[in-house]
């Protein structure tokens, strides 16, 4: 995949403080339609934060964020929360790594779909759940579970409902914190595949964190490798992974086992 | 005996005051939920604190008092409301519709339309139509300050998803003047169709809660659906047994221990009328 000229996002000098403790500092990239990017590091050093500063589900001690919509890249902090709610559940897509977080447990598979489809105006029963069975169906999940709630899902069909749940509106972007964190490896495997194949097929842009160097060479095209707070260290994926440059990244493709 | 320590309706001017300006605000923003400072009342939460506090606050010495629970005059709840006004207010009762200048409630809308001038004053549980959806009252504030009410939906569809239609039967959704979404209080939704354009004022005291919210006369209210599953109230495929009444809601009432049944006007009153002037209410 070609990456386009114009950007997507764009964040500029993106910089957290949690009072007087540093979450993260100074970070720039740009991310262009149809690019995957990996943030990996161990924990603790700030991933999840930068995710959820993009994002816009945390405020920016410092620096911007932009965004393109109708052609012109946009300053996200001066979105009003309308707005904000709207991106949100329209053109962007969440996937928490705990599914709990990202699903309505005790609502039918059918409605957690349709959720996104209702809030944004479908006042039309059939078609919600025409969509609903359409999106069940390329995640995999069998749809004579539509009515069934995802409490009596296991880990993975869970997860793949929230892959559905974010995917229905056809999101440009879609933010992932962990998505197979917590799952046993064949489920994992199945999971990637599944999640390279719908990146690949939408042509989603997507930005992923995990701690799993094999995820990251697996579905990004570029890398962010961080540590206590700031980007150390940038560049394509196999360029990094095979050719770290720095110190902490040697160590840390050295300490996984064929990634 | 010294003179009663309670002023006029129980509750002392300054609180009435207080519970006015929350009504006048609710007027002004139809179906807006306005905190009020809800007092304790001389009875448990749950028998129509809410309710109680409203009429207290509006009703004169000159007005005519008629409190109903489930469409019903003389049950416990409506009986013991209505003793406690003659009491503390020494004002006129009834249990005619026509008659009465306010009309408490829990939870039926009476089948006689309200008139203009009346007001209808509803006991209410659970104020916020959002919580089963959202739990934290900072984020359901948020949502109604953003008409962020797509998710609402998401009742209706499991309901047609589990029953094949939209099972809700009562506190059914509505959206108000076409802005707010309101619960109607666990009114029937036999009774939501009475709400719209009404020219009547209805009040909605939620004294738990501590809110108060109201429709004003000729406002506009709507239930929600779906395009292919309209909404629709409860049909009886029967009449009162008693009056003969068809096109009201019915209570079923078991009659002995066999299984024997009779349905029979939910609205007593109604009932009564109608049998005392059968042909009048033919007619009619």
């Amino acid at each position: 995949m070609t990456p386009r000229n114009t950007p997507l996002l764009v964040a500029q000098g993106v910089t957290k403080y949690y009072g007087e403790r540093l979450a993260c500092r100074d970070v720039s990239f740009a991310i262009h339609p149809g690019e995957v990017i990996a943030v990996v590091g161990e924990s603790g050093s700030g991933k999840t934060t930068l995710l959820a500063l993009l994002s816009q589900r945390l405020k920016l001690s410092a620096g911007s964020v932009s965004y393109r919509q109708n052609g012109d890249l946009r300053d996200l902090d001066g979105l009003t929360e309308a707005e904000r709610r709207r991106l949100q559940r329209t053109d962007w897509g969440f996937v928490h790594q705990d599914p709990r977080e990202g699903l309505r447990m005790n609502v039918s598979a059918g409605a957690n779909v349709g959720e996104r489809l209702m809030a944004t105006g479908w006042r039309h029963y059939g078609r919600i759940r025409n969509a609903a069975r359409e999106w069940l169906t390329r995640v995999e999940i069998d749809e004579t579970r539509i009515d069934d709630a995802p409490l009596s899902f296991s880990g993975g069909m869970r997860q793949r409902l929230q892959m559905a749940k974010n995917l229905v509106t056809h999101p440009r972007l879609v933010f992932m914190d962990e998505p197979t964190g917590g799952l046993d490896v064949s489920v994992q495997a199945r999971l990637l595949d599944l999640i390279r194949a719908l990146v690949a097929d939408l042509g989603l842009a997507a930005i992923i964190v995990t701690h799993d160097l094999a995820v990251a060479r697996l579905l990004s095209h570029r890398i962010l490798v961080m540590k206590n707070g700031e980007v150390i260290e940038a560049g394509l994926t196999d360029r990094v992974l095979d050719d770290p440059r720095e110190a902490y990244t040697q160590l840390l493709v050295s300490s996984v086992l064929a990634a | 005996m010294s003179a009663p320590s309670y002023n006029f309706a129980y509750l002392d001017e300054q609180t009435k005051r207080m519970i006015r300006r929350a009504i006048l605000k609710a007027i002004a923003v139809p179906g807006y939920q306005v905190p009020f400072a809800s007092r304790e009342m001389p009875m448990p939460y749950g028998w129509g604190t809410g309710g109680v506090q409203i009429t207290a606050s509006i009703i004169g010495p000159k007005d005519v008092l008629k409190v109903i629970d489930q469409g019903s005059d003389d049950t416990t709840n409506a009986v013991s409301i209505r003793a406690f006004f003659a009491k503390v207010a020494s004002v006129a009762v009834t249990t005619r519709t026509r008659e009465a200048d306010i009309i408490q409630t829990r939870h039926r809308i009476p089948e006689t339309p309200l008139a203009e001038g009346q007001i209808i004053v509803f006991q209410v549980p659970i104020p916020e139509p959002l919580r089963f959806l959202e739990p934290r009252e900072t984020e359901t504030r948020l949502m109604h300050a953003l008409e962020d009410y797509g998710p609402m939906h998401i009742k209706l569809y499991e309901d047609i998803a589990r029953h094949g239609h939209i099972a809700t039967t009562y506190a059914y959704p509505v959206r108000v003047a076409g802005r707010y979404l309101m619960d109607p209080s666990p009114t029937p939704k036999f009774d939501n169709p009475k709400m719209h354009i009404s020219p009547a004022l209805q009040l909605f005291g939620a004294g738990r809660e501590k809110r108060i919210y109201a429709i004003p006369p000729n406002t506009e209210v709507v239930s929600l659906d779906f395009e292919d599953h309209p909404f629709e109230v409860q049909r009886f495929d029967r009449t009162c047994a008693l009056c003969g009444a068809a096109g009201v809601y019915l209570d079923e009432v078991l009659t002995d221990d066999k299984g024997a049944r009779m349905f029979v006007c939910s609205d007593t009153d109604h009932c009564e009328c109608r049998q005392a002037a059968p042909r009048l209410a033919e007619g009619a």
